[in-house]
C-alpha cells in the first residue's frame, strides 16, 4: 500500500506536483496516468525519496521509503531501465544491488532466468537492445520479492511483443496480491492493463477510481441509433432532453444524455422502428483527452490557416 | 504465468553498511575503467620510476660531488609514484562517484539502498582499500627496481635506512588520499571532467600560480599546500626546499585534514540534494 498525503513539489519556481493525495492498494493493477509532464515521475522519485517533497509525505506501509528495513523486500521500482553503468554485465548489475540487501547469488540467477536473460547474463549491458533493457531493469525490481511493483512508462519505446510480456507479467504480479503502480501516458495501454486509475495533469490530481467509472463519468458516452424516421426520433428525443447530432450516413443518430433503455422507450411511444439500439463506450483516450485538456503542460502551436502574401 | 516463483530466504536483519561494502567491491571490480586506471596507475609509476632512477646511473659519473652527496635514492625511485600516479587515482576517485551520475545508476542505486549516508561511506571505505592496496604494490615494486637500478652508483637506499619505510608507505598513503579528494570533489560536482579538472587544477596549477607571489609570501604558504605532501612524505634527504615544510607526517596531516572536512561536507551535501 502507497499512500501520498498533500505531496508538493517544486522545482525553483515550477510547481511539478501540487498537494497531492492517493493510495494505492494491492491486488490490483493501478494506473497512473497524465500527459508528459504532469509530474508522474516526480512523484515516483517522491515516493522512493529520491526528491524530498517540499510538503507533504508518502509512506509504504506506513513507512518512509528510506525506513525500511530492506527496501528492495518492500518495493521494485523502475524508474527508469536506462539507469544502469553500461559497462558492467547484467549479472554483476544485478549482483551489485541484491548485496546491499543481503540477497544471494542464487536469486540474482533465478530472476535473469525468469525475465529470459540468461543466456546474455555476462555480456555488458550497453550492447542490450531497449527490450533486453527493460527486462534486465525489471529483473532488478523482482530480486527482493516485493510486495510493492513501481514501474515509470515500462512499454515506452517497446515492440508489440515487449508491450504484451510485460502487461502480463504486471497482471501476474497484481494477481498474486501485491501492489503495482504503473505509469504511462498511452491511454491505450492502461486500457489494456489497469483495473484501477489515477489520473493527474500539471501536478494535481484530476481522477481517482476505477476503469470503468472513469469511462462512464466522462460524457463521451452516447447511444448510436439507426431508423427510417430519423427526423421524428430526433425531435422526440429533444422534448426527451436529450440531443441527437445526425452520425455517418442517413438515419444513424448518435444520442447524448438519454441512455438507450429511454431512447428505446421513446421511440416505442413516438411509433418510430428502430433497426439499430447501440451503447457507444466512450474509450478510455478519449475521456482522458477531455479530462486532461486544460490541463497538458505544452500545447503544439497551431499553425496558421491561411498563407499571407 | 507464475510471476515470481521464489528462494528467495527470509532477510537476517537490515540492511546497512556490510551489505553495501560487498556492493561497492562488487561494482568496483565489475567495470573495466577500474582495471584501466590501475593498470595505468602501475604503469606510470614504475615506468618513470625506473626511467629517473635508470638516467640518474647513467650520468652519476658527470654529477658533482655535492650532488651526488644531497641525492635521495628513496624519493628518486617513487617519484613516478607520486607525481604522475596521483593524476591517475584522480580519475579513479572522481570516477568512483560520478560515474553513478552520468550512467544513471544512481537512482538505482539509491533505490537499492536509500540510506544515503551508508552509500556514501561504503563508496569512500572501497575505494580507500583498492587504492592504498595497489599504490602500496606500486610504491614498493618502484622502490626496489629503482635501487636495483641504482646498485651501480652505490647510493642505493636500504627499507632500514632512516625515513625509507616511511617514504616509501606514505606516498602510498598521499597517493590514496589524492584519490579521495577527487572522491569528494566528484561528489560535490557529480561531473567527471569537471571533478578531474578542479583536482589537477587544486594539486598542479595552485603550486604554479603561488609561486608567483613574492618569495616570502610563497614560503609562508608553500606547507599548506596539497602539492607539497608527496614531495616531503617522500623525502630522506633534507634538502633546502624542505625547510619551509612541515614534517613529512605533519604535512600528511595537512592534506588529511583537508581531505577529511571536503568528505564531509560533499557526503553531508549527498544526504539532502536531490539525486
Amino acid at each position: 500500500m502507497i499512500e501520498a498525503r498533500g505531496l508538493t513539489k517544486r522545482y525553483g519556481d515550477k510547481v511539478a506536483v501540487n498537494d497531492l493525495s492517493f493510495s494505492v492498494a494491492p491486488g490490483r493493477v493501478t494506473g497512473f496516468l497524465g500527459p508528459n509532464g504532469a509530474g508522474k515521475t516526480t512523484t515516483m522519485r517522491l515516493i522512493l525519496g529520491l526528491d524530498s517533497p517540499n510538503s507533504g509525505a508518502v509512506t509504504i506501509d506506513g513507512k518512509r521509503y528510506m525506513d525500511l528495513a530492506n527496501p528492495m523486500r518492500e518495493v521494485g521500482a523502475l524508474l527508469d531501465a536506462k539507469a544502469v553503468h553500461g559497462g558492467r554485465s547484467a549479472y554483476n548489475h544485478l549482483l551489485c544491488l541484491a548485496q546491499t540487501n543481503g540477497i544471494g547469488r542464487r536469486r540474482v540467477t533465478e530472476v535473469l532466468e525468469l525475465v529470459g536473460l540468461t543466456d546474455v547474463a555476462r555480456k555488458r549491458s550497453k550492447g542490450f537492445s531497449l527490450g533486453m533493457g527493460q527486462r534486465l531493469g525489471i529483473a532488478a525490481t523482482l530480486l527482493g520479492d516485493p510486495k510493492v511493483l513501481m514501474f515509470d512508462e515500462p512499454v515506452n519505446g517497446l515492440d508489440p511483443e515487449g508491450i504484451l510480456w510485460i502487461r502480463n507479467f504486471m497482471k501476474a504480479l497484481a494477481a498474486e496480491g501485491r501492489t503495482v503502480f504503473v505509469s504511462s501516458h498511452l491511454m491505450s495501454e492502461m486500457e489494456n492493463t489497469a483495473d484501477h486509475l489515477i489520473v493527474i495533469g500539471r501536478g494535481q490530481l484530476l481522477a481517482d477510481c476505477t476503469m470503468e467509472e472513469f469511462i462512464a463519468r466522462s460524457s463521451g458516452q452516447s447511444v448510436r441509433v439507426r431508423t427510417p424516421q430519423p427526423e421524428l426520433l430526433a425531435k422526440a428525443v429533444a422534448t426527451a432532453g436529450g440531443t441527437a447530432a445526425n452520425g455517418g450516413s442517413y438515419g444513424e443518430l448518435i444520442v447524448q444524455g438519454l441512455n438507450a433503455q429511454h431512447i428505446g422507450d421513446i421511440a416505442f411511444d413516438t411509433g418510430v422502428r428502430l433497426h439499430e439500439l447501440t451503447v457507444v463506450r466512450a474509450s478510455l483516450e478519449a475521456a482522458f483527452m477531455e479530462l486532461t485538456g486544460d490541463s497538458v503542460e505544452y500545447h503544439a502551436a497551431v499553425p496558421a490557416a491561411t498563407g499571407r502574401n | 504465468m507464475a510471476a515470481i516463483t521464489t528462494s528467495l530466504p527470509p532477510a537476517a536483519g537490515r540492511s546497512g553498511l556490510s551489505g553495501a561494502l560487498v556492493s561497492e567491491w562488487t561494482k568496483i571490480r565489475s567495470v573495466r575503467s577500474t582495471y584501466w586506471t590501475l593498470l595505468a596507475l602501475l604503469a606510470v609509476s614504475i615506468g618513470l620510476g625506473g626511467a629517473i632512477t635508470a638516467a640518474t646511473a647513467a650520468h652519476w659519473n658527470q654529477m658533482s660531488p655535492g650532488d651526488q652527496a644531497t641525492f635521495d635514492a628513496t624519493q628518486t625511485s617513487l617519484a613516478g609514484l607520486f607525481f604522475l600516479g596521483q593524476l591517475v587515482i584522480v580519475v579513479l576517485g572522481a570516477m568512483t562517484f560520478t560515474s553513478e551520475y552520468s550512467t544513471g545508476m544512481i537512482r538505482t542505486s539509491l533505490w537499492a539502498m536509500p540510506r544515503r549516508p551508508v552509500v556514501y561511506a561504503a563508496k569512500a571505505l572501497v575505494l580507500a582499500a583498492v587504492a592504498l592496496t595497489v599504490t602500496l604494490v606500486a610504491s614498493f615494486i618502484t622502490f626496489f627496481l629503482g635501487q636495483a637500478i641504482l646498485t651501480s652508483t652505490h647510493h642505493q637506499a636500504t627499507l632500514s635506512g632512516p625515513g625509507v619505510l616511511r617514504a616509501v608507505v606514505g606516498s602510498a598513503l598521499y597517493v590514496t588520499l589524492c584519490g579521495l579528494f577527487a572522491f569528494a570533489v566528484g561528489a560535490l560536482l557529480r561531473h567527471t571532467a569537471g571533478a578531474i579538472t578542479t583536482v589537477i587544477g587544486i594539486l598542479f596549477v595552485l603550486p604554479i600560480l603561488a609561486h608567483v607571489l613574492p618569495t616570502s609570501w610563497y614560503h609562508g604558504l608553500e606547507r599548506w599546500l596539497p602539492s607539497q605532501v608527496g614531495m616531503a612524505v617522500s623525502t630522506t634527504v633534507p634538502s633546502s626546499d624542505s625547510h619551509y615544510l612541515f614534517s613529512a607526517w605533519g604535512e600528511m596531516l595537512v592534506f588529511g585534514v583537508y581531505v577529511a572536512v571536503l568528505l564531509v561536507i560533499a557526503g553531508s551535501l549527498f544526504r539532502t540534494r536531490d539525486a
